[in-house]
Formats: structure tokens, C-alpha cells, sequence
């Protein structure tokens, strides 16, 4: 008996929360962390979000491609979309951003990634989903919604650009074919 | 009386000497053909070879190969490259002299023949160095090699650099009507070059022989025909430049022969594929306008043989890059389907065509022809032309095994060699009857 | 030719092993590219390292010397976590007469996993790659005259990264080329980028017809060579060239073929001026123009590093 297709989840409404949530961990008296998203899906979230809530330093983008464990089947991707960090990250609070945490191997390098560039204070983990199915013991301090999802199924986060509307995001739900892995 | 009563029935009979290519029983006695076509009256054959379906010709005479004696004796060289020579359907084989220690003193000769003679296979006609050791200074004992039975003088791949050397070697040569045999190939301009150039050794980063290292050579040589009036065999031409001055040179009446070896004929410089040191050759693959042009000449008679420029070369020397591999390749085996391939792809009839295996090549180097007539002595071999095989390392008996022919579709095998009556080699795919 | 198919692609049209640019699709040489684009930047990082090779063992096997490519070889390979095995091939085995196979057989008994190769002989490194297991990689850090992809690979990034892209460009190779595996190597990558005119530039003795089936147009007039060139590549006069029976010395090779800033002016205004290196000052480039606004060859360098750390990585990343 085939599983149903889920719907995916609302994307705009999730960033919603995700911004209340974070705006909530700032304060006037500190030191706000730097803003830091994971390409691709992070990158365009930590972009919204510097701009939304109006940041005075630039937030950076980092590429997991160096450092994934799977590079001896996968091969390089080549648009490895390059690390650029604006500001230095020594002794600084980092807030990682992603769009879904799954099974923790992208943040694992995401981390690893960082830290060749230097030795941040601390690291906190925001995303819009958290899907479950975790290989690895991490977890994120942020989360806009938790929700569960058959292994066969891939949550991509989509990004359109409107001329009235501006950036908008919602999510695709992709059944994986035999051969992706 | 006799013993040995052979009967080859039912085979086609190519006689390049006569012209003759018939259906037709050939009937030998001892080491004698006594008729051919109709057996003599109380002919009972002791053997009957079943040729039907092949060809019967004389067996092949090839003008160069070398049979690793003297220096392999270690390898039993040349008893396996002679026994190549007997499954390559070549009866006579004429020996380069670059042996080792080089074929420059009767007594090496004699040694050569005396244990040729005892294998009883193929036979060896040897030529002499021209000079001693090869080395382009000092004259050979030409008239002693000559009683020692060398057939002619030569300087196997390597040119006297010096010409005022070869001038008066062969004007000594001359003087006892000796042949010469030399390779059009100038010392200077071939030196450190280890492939044709042309575009392709361009490509691959080769050190290029130009073709002038060829015509050069030629022109010299005919030059020095004219002042000495000697004659002079050109071993393995290469070039259609070189072909020209051949045809010219002939014309006008010098007296010259000359071959081209197999390779040459068959394959053009981009044979070479990726570094291949199979094809690492001297002289070296040039371009395919070449290639026909020594086709043509073979057709017309401008080059009077074809030679397997055999040469033993082991894995551990081939194996190696491009410009340290050992130049060579193995032939004895590849003459036979080599020159059927050309007989097809020449147009001309295959009794004419297979002279140039034959009696044109034996003219060439002063040799009795062979030859299929009653009373002569029986020296042929049946020729399965259907058989299509490949030349790899397995397929081969010579323990030079390396050829860059190796991946082409070879067509022609020798089923049965007769040397003076004697049936020297079968191949197991098919038994005679009793 | 009896081989047809590319003995760098493996059945997926992947890269095995790089021995020459020649007969690489398109495709293959700006994915090098591409990904050596990723590497540039690492010098800003704090740690200069990624583990895309660890565990992996790189053997610099020069059997020619060059302190320059070994040493750009060895730091993208330990930058890629790689351990770096250097053999110094005169010194060792193959010194007292023992094989090349044999060496190589040697060290894949050693666990190798990629053979970056120099050797003086043409050829040499598909000699190698013909006899190793399926894993093991083979890169030509340069064969006689006939290739040094790595050099090619990072001349072609070095001009897409000055001139953006290759359909409209002039490029000039000046000097020794019938003898520069770099010339060759350009050749193949600029003709497969699809740049329109390459121009092989030098006295006959040096730069002969035939090079013209290789698609270049040649000349031996530099001012001819010259002309509203985008990219002028100048190749090293070897010291054995200079005076004998190729060139009667390095002075005349520098008054008639020299790159002097007025030769250069023939070229366009915004040409780049490139050389593998290293330069002989005074003989094929003057001073003035090797250290001029328009000289890349500092960058040349540069690249030289991310470029081979792209190869090394997609080599290493094929499976079998």
C-alpha cells in the first residue's frame, strides 16, 4: 500500500517563527552572534534573516563541500560554492543557520568547515526543520518545526523572487529515484 | 631406393618463377619433386598431404631476419626462430649480421651454417659485415666471408658515417662482383631520432627521422654506384620519396635492387597510437601516402621484395617508454599473411604478385629460385588462405613475440612446410593421411 | 590508430588519470577548472587544509629534476590531507639499472594511490598508467616534450580568469616550441576551449610547418605573431638551445624574438604577458615586461596550486 504524499510544510510561515525565534535570543546588552548559513538553503535563510533583523555586521556563508564524508563516491561538486566569512570568527558566537537538520552530516562538516578559519566562542544551530532521523548527536538550539517524513522522500527549500513581493520560500518534496543516494 | 613417397593432392599450385597457377597434384620423391599435375605410373605415395581447398606454393624466402646467433645461444634462439621460420611457411632465411659478436669473420659464419645445417629446418644464407664489427672504419674479409658462404656484405641498421669508408668498401666489394647491402639511411640527420616525422610524431612529442635522412642516403649511395660501378641491394625503404629515387635510379640502369619490410607496408605512424613501443621500428612507421607508394612499387616491380625484418626482442625491452624501448619487431611468422593481404589488395594475379616472396626476391640476393617444376628439389608449402587469426604473444612460436600487427586481423596460415621432401612442420589443426 | 578509446577516461567518461589535455572533452577541462576555482581562495584560510585525499598516499616520482612543480605538488597534496611520499629517482633504484615498471611495481607494494610522474621521456606516463592496478591514479607532472596538463590547466585558468571567456581570443606562444611540452599542452587545452587563433611563434629551426596540424598558425615573424594578441605566452629558451645547431646564440634569439616592451605594444593595449617559468631575463622576456602591469606570471603560480588540487581531487575521486 503506497504512503500517502505529504504536503510540504509552509515555508514563509515557518521562517516567520524562525525570525520571532531568533530576534527573541538578542539583546541589547550583548554582543549579537554572527550570522552564519549553510549553502544553499541556509545561505539564503541567514541573508533574510541579516536583513530582517537589520544587523550591523555582515553575515557569512560557509560550504560544506570540503569536509562531507562522502566525497570517495560522490566526487567534488564543482559550484563548490566557496566559504566566505566577512568577518573574523575568532572568539565569536556563531549562529549556524540551515534550512533542514536530518541526519547531521551536513552540519558536521559545515562545523568542521568553520573551524579552519578559526576558533569561534561558541556555535548555536538554528533551522526551519528538523526532520528526525539523526546519524550523528547533534541538534539544533532553534527550531521553527519538527516533523517526520519518509527516508525516500528529499525537503527542499525553494527560494522565488517577485517583483512585488520580494523573496519568498516555500518547500518541494522530491521522492528520491533508485539512483540518487 | 626410395623411402619417402609424398603425394600433395588437390591443391591449387602458384608458381610465381613459371607464372603458373593451376589446379594440380604435385608427386615427390626422396628429396625430389618428380611431377607435377599427373602422378608418374607406379607412383604409391607413402604420405598423402590433403591440400584441397589451399594453396601450394614455393616455400618463402625472406631477405631479412634475424635468428639471435651468435649471442643468444643461452635462449636456444636459433632453433625457436628457425622453427618460426618453418611456421611462417620460409624456407630460406638471409640473416642480418648484427649479431653478437658481429658476423665479421668466416669462422663465426661457419659456426652459424654448421649449426643451422644440424637443426635441419629452414635454410641460412648469411651476409657478412661489410666492415669490421659493423663499426664503418675498417673493411671486412670480404672474399673470405664470401668462401664461408656469406651471399653478400652488408652493414645491417647502422650507416657508415663516414662516406670516403663506403666509397672504397664498395669499391673493394666491387672489384669480386660482390652485392652490397646497405639501408638508405644518413648517420647524421637519423641520429637521435626514434620516429617518423611528420605531424603525428609532432603531436606525441617524438624525436623526428626526417625523410632526408632517407633520400640523402640514396643519393649518396647512387652516387657512389657511379664511381664504383658495385652493386647494391637497399634494405627497407620506407619513404615514397625514397621510392621515386629507387624508380629513377633503376631506370637509369644502375644496378640496384631493393626491399620493404612488412611493417612498412602494412602500418603508417599513427600506429604508434598511445606511445605503443610495439611500434618502435627502424626504419620507423611514416605516413599513410608512404605506405602506398611502397605498395606501388612492390606492384611494379620498383621494389623487388618483401622482407619480415624479423627481430627477437624481449618483453623486458619492449616494455619500457617509447624512446628506451628496443626498435624491433617479430616477422617471420606475419611474411606469409602479409604478402596475401597485398596480393588481394593489389589487383594483380597472385602468381605474379607472390614474387616479390619468390623468385624476384631470391634474384635480389643472388639465390637460386625456388620453384615448384618436376626436378627440382621439393621445397613448398600448402597454404590454408581462409584461416584468420591474430598475431598476439600465445599465437606465436618465435620467442620474439612483440609486433604491432598484433591487433590485426591476420589471414593465411601454413598447414604443412616441405623442406627437400621432408614434411618439417604440420600444423595440428590438420593430420596428414596415410 | 588500433586504440580508439582515451586511456585517462574511465568507462563513465571520468578522469582516471590526467596525462595530456589532448582528447579530453570540453567538459572535463572546465570541471578542472571549475573546481580549481573553489581552491583559490584558500590562502585567507586560517587552516590551509582539507581532508578530501587523507589516508591517500601521493608519490612525486621525478625522474626529472624540478624543484619548482614537486614543490607546488606536494603542498595541493598535503593541503588535501594527502601524505607525500617524494622519490628522488636519481638517487634511487632506478639509478642502478632497475626498470621503471619495476619501480613502480615497488611502490604500489608501498599501498600508492597516485603517481604524479616527471620524466624526460615522452610517453613515459602512459607507459605507467598501462601498468598499474585500476585504483591508482597517474598525473603527468610533465613527459619529454610532449605534455604538462597541470601547466596547460593553469595557463587556461589564468587566462579565463583575466579574460573571462575563451571564445574570442588571439593568444600567441612564443619561442622553443617544437621542444615545450607547455606549447603542447596549451595547444591542445586553448584548441579544445574552443579559442579561435593560436599563433606558434619562432625561427623555423624552433617552430617548424608541421606544427600547423595541430591547429596553430604559424609565424615567424614576431610582429606578425604579435599583432592585437590577447594573451602573449612566452616559453623558456633552454640552455642547451641557445648556442648550437638550433640557434647561434641568446642574444640573437633576443633581438629577433625577445619580448621587449615595444613587441609587446604590437599586442592589445589590455594583452596579458604569461610564462611557465622560470624566466630567463634578458633572453626571451626583458625585465621591463616581466615585471610590467601586464605580466600574470606571479598568478601563473598561484593558480598553479589550486589547479592541482583540483586534479589530485577528481582523480581520486573515481571510483572503479
Amino acid at each position: 500500500m503506497p504512503t500517502p504524499h505529504p504536503t510540504p510544510p509552509d515555508a514563509e510561515a515557518l521562517y516567520a517563527r524562525l525570525l520571532h525565534l531568533v530576534r527573541g535570543t538578542l539583546s541589547p546588552h550583548a554582543e549579537p552572534p554572527l550570522l552564519v548559513g549553510i549553502y544553499s538553503g541556509g545561505a539564503w535563510l541567514a541573508q533574510r534573516l541579516h536583513a530582517d533583523l537589520q544587523l550591523a555586521q555582515p553575515f557569512g556563508v560557509v560550504s560544506s563541500t570540503f569536509h562531507r564524508d562522502d566525497f570517495a563516491t560522490r566526487g567534488l561538486h564543482p559550484s563548490a560554492n566557496r566559504t566566505a566569512l566577512p568577518v573574523p570568527i575568532a572568539d565569536r558566537a556563531v549562529l549556524l543557520i540551515d534550512d533542514v537538520l536530518h541526519t547531521g552530516r551536513t552540519t558536521r562538516a559545515a562545523i568542521n568547515e568553520l573551524f579552519d578559519f578559526g576558533r569561534p566562542a561558541r556555535v548555536d544551530l538554528a533551522v526551519l526543520v528538523d526532520r528526525g532521523g539523526r546519524e550523528l548527536p547533534f541538534c539544533a538550539q532553534l527550531t521553527a518545526a519538527t516533523l517526520t517524513l519518509p527516508d525516500d522522500v528529499l525537503l527542499a527549500l525553494m527560494r522565488d523572487e517577485d517583483a512585488a513581493e520580494g523573496i519568498r520560500f516555500r518547500f518541494d518534496l522530491v521522492r528520491k529515484s533508485a539512483s540518487q543516494p | 631406393m626410395n623411402g619417402n613417397q609424398l603425394l600433395i593432392r588437390g591443391g591449387r599450385l602458384v608458381d610465381p618463377l613459371h607464372g603458373l597457377d593451376a589446379m594440380a597434384d604435385v608427386a615427390i620423391v626422396g628429396e625430389r619433386i618428380v611431377a607435377v599435375g599427373r602422378a608418374p605410373a607406379g607412383f604409391v605415395p607413402d604420405h598423402i598431404l590433403d591440400a584441397s581447398g589451399m594453396l601450394v606454393l614455393p616455400g618463402l624466402i625472406d631477405l631479412c631476419a634475424r635468428l639471435g646467433e651468435p649471442g643468444y645461444e643461452h635462449e636456444g634462439m636459433l632453433d625457436t626462430e628457425l622453427h618460426a621460420a618453418l611456421v611462417g611457411g620460409v624456407t630460406r632465411v638471409v640473416c642480418s649480421p648484427d649479431t653478437d659478436p658481429v658476423l665479421d669473420e668466416p669462422s663465426l659464419v661457419e659456426m652459424l651454417r654448421w649449426r643451422a645445417r644440424r637443426i635441419k629446418s629452414a635454410r641460412v644464407y648469411p651476409l657478412g659485415a661489410l666492415t669490421k664489427g659493423l663499426q664503418g672504419e675498417r673493411l671486412s674479409e670480404m672474399a673470405e666471408l664470401t668462401r664461408a658462404s656469406c651471399i653478400g656484405l652488408s652493414q645491417a641498421d647502422t650507416p657508415i658515417a663516414d662516406t670516403k669508408v663506403l666509397y672504397s668498401a664498395m669499391q673493394y666489394a666491387s672489384t669480386f662482383g660482390y652485392k652490397v647491402w646497405l639501408r638508405a639511411k644518413d648517420a647524421a640527420l637519423s641520429r637521435g631520432g626514434i620516429a617518423a616525422s611528420g605531424a603525428y610524431a609532432q603531436r606525441l612529442g617524438l624525436a623526428g627521422v626526417p625523410v632526408i635522412a632517407e633520400t640523402v642516403a640514396l643519393h649518396t649511395v647512387f652516387e657512389l654506384m657511379r664511381a664504383t660501378g658495385c652493386a647494391v641491394h637497399i634494405s627497407k625503404l620506407s619513404s615514397s620519396q625514397g621510392v621515386e629515387l629507387v624508380r629513377q635510379a633503376k631506370a637509369e640502369g644502375l644496378p640496384l635492387t631493393c626491399d620493404v619490410s612488412i611493417n612498412n607496408l602494412l602500418l603508417t605512424d599513427l600506429d604508434i597510437g598511445y606511445f605503443d613501443p610495439r611500434a618502435r621500428l627502424d626504419p620507423p612507421l611514416r605516413q599513410g601516402r608512404d605506405r602506398d607508394a611502397l605498395r606501388a612499387a612492390l606492384a611494379d616491380g620498383t621494389i623487388d621484395a618483401l622482407c619480415s625484418d624479423h627481430t627477437p626482442v624481449s618483453s623486458d625491452d619492449k616494455t619500457r617508454t617509447f624512446a628506451d624501448a628496443a626498435p624491433g619487431a617479430t616477422g617471420l611468422e606475419l611474411l606469409l599473411p602479409a604478402v596475401l593481404q597485398f596480393a588481394a589488395a593489389s589487383g594483380l594475379p597472385l602468381a605474379h604478385a607472390l614474387g616479390c616472396v619468390g623468385h624476384r626476391a631470391a634474384r635480389a640476393a643472388g639465390l637460386p629460385p625456388a620453384s615448384l617444376a618436376a626436378g627440382e628439389a621439393a621445397e613448398l608449402i600448402v597454404v590454408d588462405t581462409q584461416a584468420r587469426w591474430r598475431a598476439t604473444p600465445e599465437a606465436l612460436y618465435s620467442q620474439s613475440r612483440h609486433t604491432p600487427l598484433a591487433e590485426h586481423d591476420l589471414q593465411g596460415r601454413v598447414r604443412h612446410t616441405v623442406i627437400d621432401g621432408r614434411v618439417v612442420w604440420s600444423d595440428s589443426a590438420t593430420t596428414a593421411s596415410a | 590508430m588500433t586504440r580508439a578509446h582515451n586511456p585517462q577516461l574511465n568507462a563513465h567518461g571520468e578522469l582516471r588519470h590526467l596525462l595530456t589535455p589532448e582528447g579530453l572533452p570540453r567538459d572535463v577541462l572546465l570541471h578542472i577548472l571549475d573546481t580549481a576555482q573553489g581552491f583559490v581562495s584558500f590562502g585567507s584560510r586560517e587552516v590551509k587544509k582539507v581532508p578530501l585525499l587523507r589516508g591517500k598516499s601521493v608519490f612525486n616520482l621525478f625522474f626529472e629534476n624540478s624543484t619548482r612543480t614537486r614543490t607546488t605538488f606536494e603542498i595541493a597534496a598535503q593541503r588535501l590531507s594527502a601524505d607525500v611520499f617524494n622519490l628522488d629517482i636519481q638517487r634511487s633504484s632506478t639509478s642502478k639499472g632497475e626498470s621503471l615498471l619495476d619501480t613502480i611495481a615497488n611502490l604500489e607494494a608501498m599501498d600508492a594511490d597516485i603517481f604524479v610522474v616527471r620524466h624526460a621521456d615522452s610517453g613515459a606516463p602512459f607507459l605507467i598508467a598501462q601498468h598499474t592496478p585500476p585504483h591508482v591514479h597517474v598525473v603527468n607532472a610533465g613527459d619529454g616534450r610532449h605534455a604538462h596538463p597541470t601547466q596547460g590547466l593553469l595557463d587556461m585558468y589564468t587566462i579565463r580568469h583575466f579574460k573571462g571567456d575563451f571564445s574570442n581570443l588571439t593568444v600567441a606562444i612564443v619561442g622553443d616550441i617544437v621542444h615545450s611540452r607547455v606549447a603542447r599542452s596549451a595547444i591542445h587545452a586553448l584548441t579544445t576551449l574552443g579559442v579561435p587563433e593560436v599563433r606558434a611563434v619562432g625561427p623555423k629551426t624552433l617552430v617548424p610547418g608541421d606544427l600547423r596540424d595541430m591547429g596553430v598558425r604559424v609565424c615567424h615573424d614576431m610582429a606578425e605573431g604579435l599583432r592585437d594578441a590577447d594573451v602573449v605566452m612566452m616559453l623558456r629558451l633552454q640552455n642547451e638551445r641557445m648556442s648550437g645547431a638550433l640557434l647561434p646564440s641568446a642574444h640573437e634569439f633576443n633581438m629577433t624574438y625577445g619580448l621587449s616592451p615595444e613587441r609587446l605594444a604590437l599586442a592589445k593595449p589590455d594583452a596579458i604577458v604569461m610564462h611557465p617559468g622560470p624566466i630567463n631575463r634578458g633572453v626571451e622576456i626583458d625585465s621591463a615586461v616581466a615585471d610590467g602591469p601586464r605580466s600574470v606570471i606571479l598568478d601563473q603560480v598561484r593558480f598553479g596550486i589550486a589547479v592541482r588540487m583540483a586534479v589530485l581531487s577528481i582523480v581520486a575521486s573515481v571510483e572503479h
